[in-house]
């Protein structure tokens, strides 16, 4: 009874909501760049990458907004990177991602050591505060939770309907659902694959990063080392999950960050009568279940993982 | 500019490449040693110094190699057949923490057959881990990838419940770990005052039988061929999925071998900062071998003498240890393009 009377609360629905802005960022980063056909492993450490950019931007005395602008920049680089060893040098996207990953995180690790050598308790920024929408935040329970929050979950709610009509109604949204399925037919048309597949990787990788820094910039106000946590890892399970769609990305996180919010309150319930570490499990086991839900009738990009290379016969 | 595939491949190139490939990353890195207002070459001479320059250095490399001659070997055998295995350091784990349940005093044999069976015990829960996600891609079709990568957060966060309650030693003090290994099971040291210990022996026994068994056997033949081409593999009837099986238990045995190597031989009892990664390095270190299970060895050495070395540079010159990290993970990326120039060539037109 307890529980459901938990549901209930605008506590809960905050907390949902909070956990879910940077799942979905995460998670239309990686399905904007696994829809053009390459799957980025990088997120993990592009994810941390974008946490210490943003972060140090906004510590060394930058604005707010620019630190994600920043954050988002430096994502994007990482992702060009990426796409210079997958697309255009068709490399194996799972090793490539993986390197990403290694070589981001610990850079990130590496800058953040050498640009505060001394700190031992993580320094604190001011993070972005929440903004109510007026009337809308009023509306008990539901209202108060989704239109209290900090202005990063309003642009990563507003980014799913805004990724949605770019992939399905826009010709660049064609080319590059496309370059992931059929890269022979964009290249019929005119379109290079390599260049659609590059500004995918970038723009999704770009992504990544945000969701990296709505952790320190939003629902924290500092940097921790492993902050991510395989977060990276639950978005790739996440896309797989929603079938490569917005809607069904967005529906996915929420549920996904609910039953988190969730386990945090059970937990206090519970006492000591299950240990911490089982509640923690949850997210992976249930990302691991989610997979296995989808996984027989997964319609992957056809393209996925699959180099292209002018003129190549297929 | 286009890239032409090679007919033939000259070997100096395949032995050169990964070398080559250590050149450049090391190269790209030393804008970071610039970074931290740190003189470049002293830089690389005190890491060198650090992980060869002494007979204690040379022992630290040498300890330091052995799970990650294991867990090269485990991502080397899983990749030949495109098995990405990146769960090596849940396997590392799971078969520290058997060798630790079985090994603190469950049984007592002889050193003999204790240490046998700490092995054995550690290769089959490493083995177990990995059936998991092996049957969820042969029969599920779910990408391994991701489930193994998973795994390891999983079993992380197992062995921390473990070692803070069920498995916790009563005599720590309060520390969360689990009993020590008993003095039967603990791998002897090599040599006089060192660490390390008899684990190099099997680590360099595994990586020549892991080679005769995929050069030489038909087993091996499959698993490569698995890996080179799945449809034509089928059409000639190799057991794709059987194939596929064996080779992520012989993967995830390996990769568990690391994880009592460690507790057994250096640690002696398990802490959740048993492995910084080895599981992860591992796939460096295979990338580097080129997936040849002697190469490993030689990559493993190097990788270690890289980690080793940071950590003394670090502690001379005040640059971050973290540069070993951004080193390896340069080092995976540049071997992929130096690889690709030894099956494709440059046209310039």
């Amino acid at each position: 009874m307890e529980i459901l009377e938990l549901l209930l609360t605008t506590g809960f629905w905050a907390a949902t909501i909070r956990i879910v802005s940077p799942l979905i960022l995460a998670t239309l980063g990686e399905l904007i760049c696994e829809r053009a056909g390459v799957l980025n492993l990088g997120i993990e450490g592009i994810m941390t990458m974008g946490a210490m950019c943003g972060w140090m931007w906004v510590y060394q005395g930058g604005d707010l907004w620019t630190g994600v602008l920043f954050a988002f920049f430096i994502g994007a680089v990482f992702g060009f990177i990426h796409s210079c060893f997958t697309v255009y040098a068709g490399l194996s996207q799972h090793v490539t991602g993986i390197g990403i990953t290694l070589f981001a995180a610990s850079l990130s690790y590496y800058a953040y050591r050498l640009l505060l050598p001394s700190a031992t308790t993580p320094p604190k920024i001011v993070p972005f505060e929440n903004y109510a929408i007026p009337f809308l935040a009023e509306i008990p329970v539901f209202g108060e939770a989704l239109f209290n929050q900090t202005p990063l979950t309003y642009f990563a709610l507003l980014l799913v309907p805004i990724v949605w009509y770019v992939l399905y109604r826009t010709p660049a949204g064609l080319a590059v659902r496309m370059a992931g399925e059929c890269p022979v037919a964009v290249e019929a048309q005119g379109i290079n694959v390599l260049r659609v597949r590059t500004f995918a990787v970038m723009i999704g990788s770009g992504f990544m990063a945000v969701g990296g820094a709505f952790l320190t910039m939003s629902a924290f106000d500092a940097f921790y080392f492993g902050m991510i946590n395989g977060r990276g890892w639950i978005a790739v399970a996440l896309v797989i999950f929603a079938s490569w769609k917005p809607g069904k990305a967005l529906f996915g996180a929420f549920i996904f960050a609910g039953l988190e919010a969730l386990q945090v309150r059970v937990q206090q319930f519970s006492g000591d009568v299950i240990p911490y570490q089982f509640f923690l499990m949850l997210p992976y086991i249930m990302s691991i279940v989610a997979m296995i839900i989808v996984a027989r009738k997964a319609r992957y990009p056809r393209a996925l993982l699959v180099p292209f290379r002018k003129g190549e016969r297929i | 500019m286009q890239l032409e595939v090679r007919t033939n491949t000259p070997f100096w190139l395949v032995l050169f490449a990964p070398l080559f490939a250590m050149i450049v990353a090391l190269s790209l890195c030393s804008v970071l040693i610039i970074w931290a207002d740190a003189p470049v070459f002293t830089a690389y001479g005190a890491l060198l110094n650090g992980g060869l320059g002494s007979r204690f250095a040379i022992m630290e490399t040498l300890s330091r190699s052995i799970p990650l001659i294991f867990t090269g070997l485990a991502v080397a055998v899983a990749f030949r057949s495109k098995f990405y295995n990146i769960g090596c350091e849940g396997q590392l784990y799971c078969g520290a923490l058997a060798a630790v349940y079985i090994g603190s005093g469950m049984i007592t044999l002889p050193p003999i057959a204790m240490i046998p069976l700490l092995m054995l015990c550690g290769v089959i829960a490493g083995g177990l881990l990995l059936i998991v996600p092996v049957l969820l891609k042969t029969h599920l079709k779910v990408d391994e990838v991701v489930t193994t990568l998973l795994l390891n957060f999983i079993v992380l966060l197992m062995v921390s419940y473990l070692i803070e309650g069920p498995m916790k030693d009563p005599a720590s003090l309060g520390w969360p770990q689990t009993a020590s290994i008993i003095d039967e099971g603990v791998f002897p040291p090599l040599f006089e005052k060192s660490r390390v210990h008899l684990g190099l022996i099997f680590a360099l026994i595994a990586a020549v039988i892991t080679w005769i068994v995929m050069r030489f056997t038909t087993f091996g033949y499959a698993s490569r061929a698995v890996g080179l081409n799945l449809q034509a593999s089928n059409f000639f009837g190799i057991p794709v999925n059987m194939t596929i099986i064996k080779v992520s238990l012989i993967s995830g045995g390996l990769a568990g071998l690391a994880g009592v190597s460690e507790v057994a031989g250096l640690k002696g009892y398990l802490t959740l900062d048993l492995s910084p990664g080895f599981g992860y390095t591992g796939i460096v270190v295979a990338m580097l071998a080129q997936l040849n299970p002697i190469g490993v060895v030689i990559s493993a050495f190097f990788i270690s003498v890289v980690y080793v070395g940071a950590d003394s540079m670090s502690r001379v010159l005040n640059i971050p240890a973290y540069l070993a990290d951004v080193i390896v993970g340069v080092s995976v990326l540049c071997v992929l393009v130096s690889v690709m120039f030894t099956q494709y060539r440059l046209r310039f037109k």
